[in-house]
């Protein structure tokens, strides 16, 4: 079995490519994902602005409803945003942290392979 | 002003004596450099945030919203929500790709030195765009609290950082910078609570402007002023301007404010501005500023009545959409100059309430293409954020790729409360302390409680303020500081000129390059005097974004980017963001005489939207075409990247 804390590569060189997709194709799904409400938000906004001005001046608080958005509502938007990518990509950490028995497994399939 | 020097003395005071006593806690080269990764999730949040909260969020937010009303809210929107897309796709790869500094993350992901030198030369050059504004803040606020020379502010902060970082390095300051962020939350909400109670709330204030929306910010009261020679004053086009110059003034011109088109007579000086005592032309103008051949002289107690008036063509007034075009005369002053404005007067330079208070107002609207202008600004703000270098090397300072990521979730919660406040003063300032217009916007908050008719709270408000503003001119300052003699010591140093330089003398390079930087941001803020708070970081996040940012996103993304294709992109969005950035200017200042139309002025102000398309685009295109350069061990390097710790593959670049 390959030590954790040894920094020797646990796969032959000719696997990184297919795992570093593997493992980079989930995490850029939900990075994906999160930055596209992001962006509609940011270029959603002055649209509204412009062709909605009737409604972005509606007044609540007695703010206008894109002040309210902008300067108040926007901040919190995006914490939450973050807040659900930190806890969905540390489930996709887990779950990509246990690749590396499989891979061990795997690693060790082939050399009893080979001894054979 | 003895109060609020007593408190801005506190906080330089509290600054001086943690660093002291957190700099007896490091001692090795990685607690300098990185903080021996050892600060936990919350400190590390708020020093972040300490140190990202500069002069321009503490001051030139309010002061840019007061300015420009709705268009400015992108401004903390964008530099609070520019940390999603570091979250989203930066801040855990470069953490777990285990560098100390960008130009690491440069040499390592490429292989090259070459690659490396380029990037410690963006980092020298983002810094010392970066650190120009705060030396500027900070000798305009003593000047400002105190009447000292602008000299003066720069001088205590420069050195009190200096002291700090050379003897600490980054885990001196990372306490420092937790610290102030908590200053700075306290300093920018208390004191508009107090003033909210007296004047009333955000929504209230909002609402009575937007009911009167062909309206303009009127002073109840007399109020002092200091006219600066960078900010022109135009008179309002609605009532007569009253102005008392108690120790007179030198005026270098008196020009209409509306640009004047070919053919329509010229203005009627002396029917438009009336004084009280006799105004003489003199040849010459003020001593160790640009010779005028004409300036205007006031003798000490001229009162000045600057008047609207209609504008004509051969004696017959200028219609437009049915109505006579009326402009005032715009002043332009040699010196700073002590004013007074009657009661009564309407704010010179204001927008009215509904061009202030609506979308696509005077910020955006300048150049006629308001959409073009909004997008490319939060663009700018957005991917410049994510490639500003002295916030990324905080996310070295994180044991792991996890908690890099809590780390980027925590600071957008801490700057994004603060932030929220920012509008707030604006919109107050803009009601109840519009002779601010007339001078620096950014010294609002500073001077904003001063206006209380409890003259005492006033001062202790306003005490506050300075010192969360020092608060702020100081973390950032030391957190450029560090970035930038990190890079020269670590980068420089360490692998190129002694590559087997002991730990001990890479501490004496940090200090010394601490000290040499340090001098010159010093002399760097002398020079910059007359520039704007708010352009001057303008310009460094537009070359962030352009230069950092798509090598950052690219390289952690993409495994066919190669060195050549980073470096020429990074080169070319950077190099032409910047150059754009600077001729825009050069023709406001009108050093350089060219003729732009609307649209490519806008794109030379704003260049983010071309300039990260651009340099992401080259990256590609270079790459494609250099593609057998692509390094041999690039899966792992992607494995580096993006595997997570418990997979065992991440290692850190350097050794301890």
């Amino acid at each position: 079995m390959p030590d954790p804390s040894n920094d020797q590569p646990i796969l032959p060189p000719e696997e990184h490519g297919r795992l570093a997709k593997a493992v980079m194709r989930r995490q850029a799904a939900l990075s994906l994902r999160v930055a596209v409400i992001f962006l509609l938000l940011l270029i959603g906004l002055p649209l509204f602005n412009l062709y909605g001005a009737s409604i972005a001046n509606t007044r609540i608080f007695g703010m206008s409803a894109t002040w309210l958005f902008l300067g108040i509502l926007f901040f919190p938007i995006t914490w939450l945003l973050s807040a659900y990518f930190v806890r969905e990509s540390d489930r996709i950490e887990g779950e990509s942290a246990r690749w590396r028995d499989e891979i061990s497994a795997y690693v060790q399939a082939n050399t009893e392979e080979d001894a054979q | 002003m003895i109060i609020p020097l007593l408190f801005v003395l506190l906080m330089i005071g509290a600054t001086i004596g943690l660093g002291i006593y957190a700099t007896r806690m490091a001692k090795s080269a990685s607690d300098f450099f990185v903080a021996g990764r050892s600060v936990n999730v919350f400190w590390n949040a708020s020093a972040i945030s300490g140190e990202y909260l500069s002069a321009a969020s503490f001051m030139g937010v309010a002061g840019l919203i007061m300015k420009n009303g709705y268009d400015a809210l992108w401004y903390p929107v964008g530099y609070a929500t520019g940390y999603l897309l570091l979250l989203l796709f930066i801040a855990g790869p470069l953490r777990r790709f285990g560098a100390y500094t960008i130009p690491d993350f440069a040499e390592g992901r490429f292989d090259s030195k070459i690659f490396r030198r380029i990037a410690v030369i963006f980092v020298l050059f983002i810094g010392f765009f970066y650190t120009m504004p705060q030396m500027k803040a900070a000798g305009i606020t003593l000047g400002s609290i105190m009447n000292w020379p602008y000299y003066v502010g720069i001088l205590v902060v420069g050195l009190v950082i200096v002291f700090n970082v050379a003897l600490g390095g980054m885990k001196g300051i990372t306490f420092v910078q937790a610290f102030q962020y908590w200053a700075k939350m306290f300093a920018i909400c208390v004191p508009i609570f107090v003033l909210w109670s007296v004047y009333g709330g955000y929504g209230e204030n909002l609402d009575k402007m937007a009911s009167k929306p062909k309206e303009f910010p009127t002073m109840t009261q007399a109020q002092e002023v200091t006219f600066t020679p960078a900010t022109a004053v135009s008179a309002s086009v609605l009532a007569p301007t009253k102005i008392l110059f108690p120790a007179g003034a030198e005026i270098g011109k008196i020009s209409p404010a509306r640009k004047s088109e070919p053919g329509e007579d010229p203005m009627p000086l002396e029917a438009v501005v009336q004084h009280s005592h006799e105004m003489t032309y003199s040849a010459l103008g003020v001593p160790g500023k640009r010779v005028r051949a004409e300036a205007l002289h006031l003798d000490p107690g001229t009162e000045l009545t600057i008047n609207p008036y209609v504008v004509t063509k051969q004696g017959q007034p200028v219609m437009k959409d049915g109505k006579p075009v009326k402009t005032a005369p715009k002043l332009e002053f040699l010196g700073d100059t002590q004013g007074m404005f009657a009661a009564g007067t309407v704010a010179p330079n204001a927008p009215n309430n509904q061009k202030w208070g609506e979308p696509f107002g005077p910020l955006t609207s300048k150049y006629e293409h308001p959409l073009l202008y909004t997008y490319s600004l939060i663009l700018a703000l957005v991917c410049g954020t994510a490639g500003l270098p002295h916030i990324l090397v905080r996310f070295y300072t994180n044991p792991d790729g996890r908690s890099a990521k809590r780390t980027a979730l925590w600071v957008m919660i801490l700057i994004g409360m603060f932030y929220m406040f920012t509008p707030v003063w604006g919109t107050l300032g803009r009601q109840f302390l519009p002779s601010v217009y007339a001078s620096i916007t950014d010294l609002a908050v500073i001077k904003l409680p001063l206006s209380l008719e409890n003259k005492t709270l006033g001062q202790i408000l306003s005490g506050i303020t300075s010192a969360g503003a020092f608060a702020a001119f100081m973390s950032t300052f030391s957190g450029l500081l560090v970035s930038m003699s990190g890079a020269l010591a670590h980068d420089i140093y360490g692998k190129m000129i002694r590559p087997h330089a002991t730990e001990k003398e890479r501490l004496s390079a940090f200090k010394i390059a601490a000290i040499v930087f340090g001098a010159i941001a010093m002399g760097l803020g002398l020079l910059i005097q007359s520039f704007d708070i708010a352009m001057l970081v303008g310009w460094a996040f537009a070359i962030a974004a352009a230069s950092y940012f798509p090598l950052l996103l690219l390289g952690s993304w993409w495994r066919g980017l190669t060195k050549h294709g980073a470096a020429v992109g990074m080169l070319t969005g950077g190099t032409l963001s910047l150059l754009a950035i600077v001729a825009s200017m050069l023709i406001d200042k009108k050093i350089l005489a060219w003729t732009v139309s609307p649209i490519t002025k806008t794109l030379m102000e704003q260049p983010a939207i071309w300039g990260v398309p651009l340099a992401l685009i080259t990256m590609y295109i270079v790459s494609k075409l250099t593609a057998q350069h692509i390094p041999p061990d690039v899966d792992m390097k992607m494995l580096r990247l993006h595997a997570p710790e418990e997979m065992g593959i991440s290692k850190d670049y350097i050794e301890h």
